[in-house]
């Protein structure tokens, strides 16, 4: 992932209808996106043990955190940025330009407004896909199944059928798709269209649909295929 | 739960549906053509009526040179210039979709009286769409 303009975390709040202003109707995601916190900043510059993160990104906490929740650990972390009030539920790193890496310092926060983001704009959204626990191949890989009902087929009806060949090569080749754990890992929507901005609610309307649950923990940047790097 | 849909669904009312299942409408469209626009009739009866807030959309039937019609129509579509409430059938269901196999003198439906739901549907004004805040908004 290389250096991108700024992105922003939120949570997703629901599906609907959206009249555009011309009159068309379109299936929408809304998304509640900031304010962020900056909880901490990542640089090329060297510090003063002559070391470097290597990288120029914003850490950015979202979801206000209840004190109670904090372990010294982050307590420590959340020193630099202005106290405990500064925790959030949700901390990511986004990778950004050094440009918009000056532009915000650590305790500041970030909002829709400080994104150059609007109406029509292609975007990426990265969440977790809602889990669907242990699956077989059927619904995990669209595999088809045995069509074969009849012939005294047994207890066979929706399984993956051969994984291999004989003797040679003796053995099942690496990433063979088998039965196992389906959802819950990140997932990118790559190109949706923005359909609306709405700053003063930390509101974005985002056409189409976007992974991962109501309420899920989702973070948007600008579309990486649609934005050439800067 | 902290936002919801509900408040964005609220801000795009843009009219009350006061007729039900079984009255007759005009349905006032907008066609854009080319740059131009123009206004078409669709006049026939509301057949089945479903889901609600901006979601809401209703079926309309007419027989066009003996050809049946049905169009839907979303509640709150912008392209919707006006609805008027012609007249009123008495209906004993909520979805007509029998009328489909009906034609001719098989296809009426008794009058009832409208009541107040005779005339122009009201257009609510855009601007005083209620926008309220709901209070989970001012956390995070």
């Amino acid at each position: 992932m290389k250096e991108r303009k700024l992105g922003i975390l939120g949570k997703k709040v629901g599906m609907t209808r959206y009249f555009t202003p011309d009159g068309r109707s379109l299936g929408v995601t809304v998304l509640e996106l900031g304010p962020c916190v900056v909880l901490a900043k990542r640089s090329k510059t060297k510090n003063e043990k002559g070391r470097t993160d290597g990288y120029t990104a914003l850490q950015l906490g979202f979801d206000l955190k209840p004190e109670r929740k904090i372990n010294k650990a982050e307590a420590g972390h959340l020193e630099k940025a202005g106290g405990k009030e500064k925790a959030r539920r949700y901390v990511h790193e986004l990778r950004v330009t050094e440009e918009a890496l000056a532009k915000f310092e650590v305790g500041q926060e970030v909002t829709l407004k400080d994104l150059d983001i609007k109406t029509g704009d292609r975007i990426d959204v990265v969440a977790t896909s809602k889990g669907r626990g242990f699956q077989g191949v059927m619904h995990r890989f669209d595999f088809a199944g045995v069509n074969t009902a009849t012939h005294g087929t047994h207890e066979y009806f929706r399984h993956g059928g051969s994984i291999g060949c004989r003797k040679w090569p003796g053995r099942v080749f690496k990433g063979r798709k088998m039965p196992g754990h389906m959802g819950d890992k990140r997932v990118t929507a790559q190109n949706l269209t923005v359909a609306d901005v709405r700053p003063d609610e930390n509101l974005m309307l985002v056409s189409g649909s976007v992974p991962g649950s109501t309420n899920g923990y989702l973070f948007v940047r600008p579309a990486i295929k649609k934005h050439p790097l800067p | 739960m902290g936002l919801t849909t509900e408040n964005i669904e609220k801000q795009q009312r843009r009219r009350e549906p006061k007729f039900r299942t079984g009255d007759s409408v005009r349905v006032h469209v907008r066609i854009v053509e080319g740059d131009k626009e123009r206004i078409q009739v669709f006049e026939g009866v509301v057949i089945a009526m479903r889901g609600t807030a901006s979601r809401e959309s209703f079926t309309v039937r007419k027989i066009s040179y003996g050809v049946g019609v049905e169009r839907v129509f979303p509640m709150q579509s912008p392209s919707i210039d006006k609805i008027e409430v012609v007249s009123s059938g008495r209906v004993r269901r909520a979805k007509l979709y029998y009328l489909r196999q009906r034609s001719g003198k098989k296809a009426r439906l008794q009058a009832r009286d409208l009541g107040d739901r005779g005339g122009l549907v009201e257009e609510l004004s855009m601007a005083a769409a209620v926008v309220e805040q709901p209070a989970e908004n001012a956390e995070a």
